[in-house]
């Protein structure tokens, strides 16, 4: 009876993403006893946890695009971090109205912001045609975008960092007023929240699932699976847009070069971590999620660690592999293996004994 | 049928563009083509460096200048180089991302008889004659121009050394910033007995600069030293201090926490003269008439120097310190005068 309930939870889905996130949680708990500790301090929430929350969002938005795009069209658009970049440099492009530091926004905020959500839905337009229309392979069409996309940024912003120093251009990615909640944290939860509601309240999740299991017989049976393709393509542009003006927000600039940089992998790491296939086909947004704050517990906890910063990498790198690892089918099997032959081999035993 | 004409087409544009090309050659004879591969534009330095060497190497001024941006990506500046031993440029400049792995494509240039200017940072080669000369800071020196302004301001102010608790922000691990920097600070704290408390990348960027500062912030009550290894660091690291409800200033006696940066771009100057940085150490930019003095010398035909350093100074939020004596990467041991800044100085200024 009891067996049953553990089997069932051990089976679960997201039991081996959550389970990954608490062993990473819990090396603090032997190495930086403080990192759960949140205290108040200047009037907002100070704390490790608080970090790793609030620096995760980016990320997190990323994930939840990443996930759809993976799941309808079995591959990854890599060119996530590009757009964050581009989305940054239309946005601060327009605040400063072409000079390379402002007090002063030269134009509205309402303005930029939806000039740089349109100029990263075009961008991710660009790749839902690429491999919804003519079939090319989602990893070649989005390397375009990864190549071109910082330099496209670059000739938005002449090749500087553009500087917005205004104080609620700061707002996105740090405090709204008197909350004590950093704002990044509410972007990450409204973008969780408002897609995992459209995927539920209309049939869009479960029409992503089937083109993605099986794309041609999706369209027998009357999906249009090249526009359902290209939607998710626009979606994730959309949310990279979003992600950008998040990023740079928080450094109240545009830094071409920088914003995003290799953050397109970190979110497919994401939606492998959380124990999606990324060949495509049934998806689960939630373990998405997990996995991006996994990603960001790992970084903080090798800083709070004191890891030094050239080995950083290794200890990331390995952390993944045994995660990576522990999901993989054939790992399971092997352990179902070890399982099954001592289970036989207590039935022999028991059987010689009597 | 249809293939040989196009090969007839395709041979007729080649030849065209043959022609082509050789009239481009003879048009350009006495304007010299520099090809420079710069890191990217990762701070407003690099921004004011490449600016530099576009308005030095203007068509005005007789030159042909081929930029190459690489993004911070190695394998893009070899790339670059070797398309500008392709179109075959009469001077390189490579501003190398990072030290090591140039061995093969500097050879590539050699073979060529291309010249190589290195700018800024330096290449580790096993042969020097690969590069003809090198322009550039010298970041051992500001890393100990500031170390021993550090020590005289603790000094002026009564300050004990051990009272000193420093955290360093680095920059990007293996670049030759980083690594002059951080040993002018450790030869600093071996030789006054500071308390380094930790040393972390910031990568050189405004957004690391926070999270790591953050993170350092949370692990120690008593940092009073900030030591960032260029500017836009300094931003960041000032930020995270600010939203922890610290303040940031030199008066470290009083809890504030101080703040030592390099690079002086013009934010960072602003910072200082607001007295939130309270000691800034330049990393001249400007090589672009240096590199230009060079190539005229190697046009020339002479012989140049194998290390070439750009001046570079010092600027403080106060005048606490007016002077430091520090040695150089040549041994050369001087005295540097510290300025005190001013809106004047910042108005004045080139970048």
């Amino acid at each position: 009876m009891n067996k049953d309930k553990l089997k069932k939870i051990t089976g679960a889905r997201l039991f081996l993403p959550i389970i990954c996130l608490i062993a990473v949680l819990l090396i603090n708990v032997i190495k930086t006893p403080d990192f759960f500790n949140i205290s108040v301090r200047n009037g907002v929430l100070y704390g490790y946890i608080i970090d790793v929350i609030n620096r995760a969002s980016e990320l997190v938005i990323l994930a939840v695009g990443m996930t759809l795009v993976t799941a309808a069209s079995g591959g990854q658009d890599i060119s996530v971090g590009a757009v964050m970049a581009v989305a940054a440099a239309v946005c601060c492009q327009i605040l400063s109205g072409g000079q390379a530091s402002v007090t002063q926004y030269q134009n509205s905020i309402i303005l930029a912001v939806v000039a740089a959500l349109l100029a990263a839905a075009l961008c991710g337009a660009f790749n839902g045609l690429l491999v919804a229309r003519l079939h090319i392979q989602p990893m070649v069409a989005t390397l375009i975008l990864y190549t071109a996309g910082r330099g496209i940024a670059q000739l938005v912003t002449n090749g500087q960092i553009t500087y917005i120093r205004v104080d609620s251009y700061k707002m996105a990615g740090g405090y709204i007023g008197k909350c004590p909640i950093p704002t990044p944290i509410f972007f990450a939860i409204a973008t969780v929240v408002v897609v995992a509601l459209i995927l539920k309240k209309t049939a869009l999740g479960l029409y992503v699932e089937s083109v993605g299991i099986n794309g041609k017989a999706a369209r027998l049976v009357g999906l249009n699976s090249t526009m359902i393709k290209f939607l998710t393509y626009v979606i994730c542009g959309v949310l990279a847009g979003i992600a950008g003006i998040v990023a740079s927000s928080r450094i109240y600039s545009a830094d071409a070069n920088n914003i995003g940089l290799n953050l397109e992998m970190d979110a497919i790491l994401a939606v492998a971590l959380g124990g999606n296939f990324l060949g495509g086909g049934k998806f689960s947004l939630v373990g998405s999620v997990i996995g991006a704050y996994t990603i960001q517990a790992l970084t903080t906890t090798l800083y709070a660690m004191n890891v030094k910063a050239d080995q950083l990498p290794v200890y990331k790198a390995i952390v993944v592999i045994i995660i990576v690892t522990l999901q993989s089918e054939v790992f399971k099997k092997f352990i179902a293996g070890l399982k099954s032959k001592k289970a036989s081999g207590a039935v022999a035993e028991g059987g010689q004994k009597a | 049928m249809k293939k040989k004409i196009m090969a007839a087409v395709m041979t007729a544009a080649m030849v065209a563009g043959l022609a082509g090309s050789t009239a481009s050659v003879y048009a350009a004879e006495d304007t010299i083509t520099v090809g420079f591969s710069q890191v990217g534009a990762e701070s407003d330095w690099r921004t004011a460096n490449t600016e530099s060497m576009k308005t030095t190497f203007s068509e005005e001024n007789g030159y042909e200048l081929i930029f190459d941006d690489a993004q911070q990506k190695q394998e893009n500046q070899l790339t670059a180089i070797r398309n500008f031993i392709q179109q075959e440029v009469d001077y390189i400049l490579l501003a190398p991302v990072t030290e090591t792995g140039w061995d093969t494509v500097l050879q590539e240039a050699k073979d060529a008889g291309i010249p190589v200017i290195i700018v800024d940072r330096m290449v580790d080669v096993s042969d020097d004659s690969l590069y003809t000369t090198w322009i550039g800071t010298d970041s051992l020196l500001e890393g100990r121009k500031a170390a021993e302004w550090l020590n005289a301001y603790a000094t002026a102010k009564e300050i004990a050394p051990e009272d000193l608790h420093i955290v360093d922000i680095q920059g990007t691990i293996g670049s030759t910033a980083q690594i002059g920097r951080s040993q002018g600070l450790e030869e600093g704290v071996e030789k006054y007995g500071w308390d380094l408390l930790e040393q972390q990348s910031g990568e050189f960027t405004q957004a690391k600069g926070q999270e790591v500062m953050e993170s350092m912030l949370k692990k120690y009550d008593n940092i009073n030293v900030v030591y960032c290894e260029n500017d836009n660091e300094a931003f960041g690291a000032i930020d995270a201090i600010e939203s922890a409800g610290k303040t940031v200033g030199s008066d470290i006696a009083n809890g504030e926490i101080l703040v030592i940066s390099f690079d002086t771009t013009n934010a960072g100057l602003t910072e200082t003269l607001a007295g939130r940085i309270a000691c800034d150490v330049e990393c001249n930019p400007l090589h672009g008439p240096r590199a230009e003095a060079l190539i005229k010398e190697l046009e020339a035909g002479n012989e140049v120097e194998k290390l070439n350093y750009v001046d570079e100074e010092i600027f403080a939020a106060d005048d606490a310190v007016a002077s430091v004596t520090a040695v150089n990467s040549l041994d050369e041991e001087a005295e540097y005068a510290v300025t005190p800044i001013t809106q004047e100085i910042i108005d004045g200024r080139a970048y």
